[in-house]
């Protein structure tokens, strides 16, 4: 080390041949993403507004460029294509809307309990809520499978309290659908039956998720939350206990401690928490593939799963590369607002003094 | 400082040499050398049907020198996307009825099959249904056809003898309804137009007439609320509603005394339910006649396959009569030559029904763009019962519309 520092300062000033090392430092992982990232995604960008069939490479000369040819398909032009893209996004935006609140609470609730310092065998704990994120979505998906048979497990402890469970992976039902049923409205109203965007009917976009994708619902909460609870708990821990003395000695009940001193310290992993779990529920894939694809009635279908269809089976490579970039954007803005809600605010109520305050300590 | 300078500089290098290693080393690594060897993707429905393709290949090798490769595929259609887009498409294919059209219409096939030796031996309808624009594309591999299996316990145990094997639709109904009882429903089939639409077919109704799209003809909605008016009866399920993955599980659990499937059902049978006793016959008829529906695999190759000829020798090997009745005998399907399904028929009269229901077969509609229209109707189909046929039918008609339009 010595030595080496010694030639340096003979070669010249300090800095010498630092720029050099450092480009030779980082090239390694400036050709990994280029070669991995940036490549596929400007390939991919190309195919989505090209006629490329899927056959040999998308750069070779018989492939023509057709402008938005391919995303007017699936979001302007009235048909199937737009059909299913519409249904699609539907169906995973209930996925969203109810995966994220509830794999999120469920996550910060476990990993509350498990940081107590007086639960007894918090180690067990621990690994049990782990343990459904760790164990392969394919497996956990074919246990779901059979518990959730109109004759199995889960129907049968329903029976058991005397209600008649549904053919859980089989009913196209929408919940929202179901419910207003109940009042006898089983008929669309003519002003949600007409109107309607990206070829679906207000009506079916009000449908609510389907009895089937409450089954996946369940399904991700149950093996996304141990992993989120992980988060969770190294945050946790990382907030003295000091802070926990003073809220108490401030005379915070425990719910006072929790929503006005634990969760604004859990801000940052609350953000990426919701982050991951946003772009995570956008792509839901692998369970609808091992489902068999859209069925129920379509009410399982999603974006994902719909861009590996019409590319790998309908050859429509461009319309699926389209479905790509539309879910893209659609994560990054979501993703945006997002951090726009949870940006940090100076606090305004109290203002003059804790503005004070904080400008002191920083 | 130094040291590290180095370290970064071989770690650089090191990563563009792994990089260089991925890139395939040459483009024509199969060209005309002396021992071709050849791949082959197959897609198979039971170790029987692998491990036949594997004997064949064997042999054919003892004989020409020509090493074969069997992949067996896990899902087809995607590994067939893969290799076509990577530009290393197996040399030989297993190309489903649904998507051959769809295959031609794209340009990624070798229209080889008029070039055979044994080219006009195939069952004309099967060359039909394997021409894109009038050009025979691909040898066809062999083809199934549906029948009516009945589970003969249940028939007797519901008084049934073999003058009630229904042959009209009256008839259908009537023993469903017989056979129907707590635990058991009469008929199952799966909910999806390769099943139902023969119905709509014993109707006289079809999808596409004279390239006209007649899909929401008063034909195929007759079709279609006979199949409801059975559900409605309660003697039809599907296979979802009896907790069967499809027609054949739903028939060996019992849960079905009849259902609708072709001749694979007999292997399925004798792997998950060897002690099933059942019978095959032809499908009732309708009131516009008999009608059923031909399935088929041809072997697909590559457009400009560098291994054409070898690939050429390999299918007329596959096709001769000889290795199709060996693979009929090994996994049950009917071979594609007329002189080989007729030796079929008499080889195992159990499936004479099958070969019978070639006279008045007809292949589903499968052109460019078809199969995501009846996927649509297939999912439609599941509101059975909640929506009419003639809804389902116009939606239906709306879609093939735009995509035969498109196809055109």
């Amino acid at each position: 080390m010595a030595r080496a520092a010694q030639r340096t300062r003979r070669g010249g000033g300090i800095r010498r041949g630092e720029a050099r090392a450092g480009y030779l430092f980082i090239a390694p992982a400036v050709i990994i993403t280029v070669v991995f990232l940036a490549i596929p995604v400007l390939l991919a960008f190309w195919v989505s507004v090209s006629d490329w069939n899927g056959f040999q490479s998308p750069l070779n000369p018989r492939v023509n460029f057709v402008g938005l040819e391919n995303y007017a398909a699936i979001t302007v032009e009235d048909g199937l294509d737009q059909r299913n893209f519409g249904r699609s996004i539907r169906n995973n935006f209930y996925y969203v809307l109810l995966v994220v609140p509830l794999q999120t609470a469920l996550s910060l609730f476990l990993a509350v309990q498990v940081n107590r310092a007086v639960l007894k065998g918090r180690g067990f704990f621990r690994t049990a809520f782990y343990f459904p994120s760790v164990t392969s979505s394919v497996a956990i998906v074919i246990v779901f499978q059979f518990l959730f048979l109109g004759t199995g497990a889960v129907n049968a402890v329903l029976r058991a309290i005397g209600i008649q469970g549904p053919n859980w992976f089989n009913d196209p039902t929408g919940i929202f659908h179901g419910f207003v049923s109940i009042f006898g409205l089983t008929t669309p109203p003519p002003f949600l039956a007409d109107g309607g965007m990206l070829g679906v009917s207000w009506w079916e976009w009000l449908s609510g998720p389907s009895v089937a994708m409450m089954v996946l619902i369940f399904l991700a909460v149950f093996t996304t939350s141990g992993t989120f609870m992980l988060l969770f708990l190294a945050a946790l821990q990382s907030i003295g206990a000091e802070i926990e003395e003073a809220a108490l000695m401030d005379g915070a009940g425990p719910f006072r401690k929790f929503f006005s001193i634990t969760l604004p310290m859990l801000k940052p992993t609350l953000f990426t928490v919701l982050t991951l779990g946003l772009i995570g529920s956008w792509q839901v894939f692998d369970q609808i593939y091992i489902l068999g694809g859209g069925a129920p009635g379509g009410t399982l279908m999603t974006p994902a799963y719909l861009l590996y269809e019409s590319s790998f089976i309908d050859l429509q490579w461009g319309q699926g590369a389209a479905i790509a970039f539309i879910l893209f954007v659609f994560i990054i803005l979501l993703t945006l607002l997002q951090r726009w809600i949870l940006r940090d605010r100076a606090p305004k109520k109290r203002g003059v003094a804790q503005t004070a305050v904080k400008g002191g300590v920083s | 400082m130094r040291t590290s300078q180095w370290s970064a500089a071989a770690l650089a290098a090191g990563l563009v040499v792994t990089l260089a290693a991925c890139t395939p080393a040459s483009e024509s690594g199969n060209g005309s050398s002396e021992t071709e060897s050849l791949s082959m993707l197959i897609a198979s429905s039971s170790p029987a049907e692998s491990g036949y393709y594997e004997d064949a290949a064997a042999r054919f090798t003892e004989e020409t020198g020509t090493e074969v490769e069997v992949i067996i595929a896990n899902d087809l259609i995607q590994q067939l996307g893969q290799g076509f887009a990577g530009n290393s498409a197996p040399d030989v294919f297993y190309l489903p009825w649904d998507q051959f059209q769809t295959y031609a219409a794209q340009g990624f096939l070798e229209p080889y099959a008029a070039d055979l030796a044994n080219a006009g031996e195939f069952l004309p309808a099967l060359q039909e249904q394997f021409s894109y624009q009038d050009e025979f594309y691909c040898a066809p591999k062999d083809f199934s056809t549906l029948g009516l299996q009945i589970n003969t316990d249940a028939w007797a145990a519901a008084g049934l003898t073999d003058a009630d094997v229904p042959t009209t639709w009256d008839d259908l109904s009537a023993v469903a309804a017989t056979l129907t009882t707590d635990g058991q429903v009469g008929l199952s089939m799966g909910r999806e137009y390769a099943r139902v639409g023969v119905f709509m077919n014993q109707a006289g109704g079809t999808l596409i007439d004279n390239g006209e799209v007649t899909a929401d003809s008063a034909e195929n909605a007759e079709g279609l609320a006979y199949v409801q008016s059975l559900v409605d009866e309660g003697s039809l399920a599907f296979p979802p509603d009896l907790e069967s993955g499809w027609g054949g599980e739903a028939f060996g659990l019992g849960r079905a005394a009849m259902v609708i499937e072709g001749p694979w059902i007999n292997g399925a049978m004798q792997n998950d339910f060897p002690d099933r006793e059942f019978i095959s016959v032809e499908l009732p008829a309708g009131p516009a006649g008999p009608s059923t529906f031909s399935f088929a695999t041809c072997w697909g190759m590559p457009i400009d396959s560098p291994t054409r000829d070898a690939s050429m020798q390999f299918i007329e090997f596959l096709t001769s009569d000889d290795e199709q009745l060996a693979a009929a005998a090994a996994f049950g399907v009917i071979p594609s030559t007329t002189s080989g399904s007729a030796a079929y028929a008499e080889q195992f009269p159990e499936n004479a029904a099958f070969v019978a229901g070639v006279d008045y077969a007809v292949s589903p509609v499968s052109f460019a763009g078809a199969a995501a229209v009846l996927t649509e109707f297939n999912s439609e189909l599941e509101t059975f019962g909640a929506a009419n046929p003639a809804s389902i039918l116009a939606s239906l008609q709306t879609n093939l519309q735009a995509a035969f339009d498109s196809a055109q």
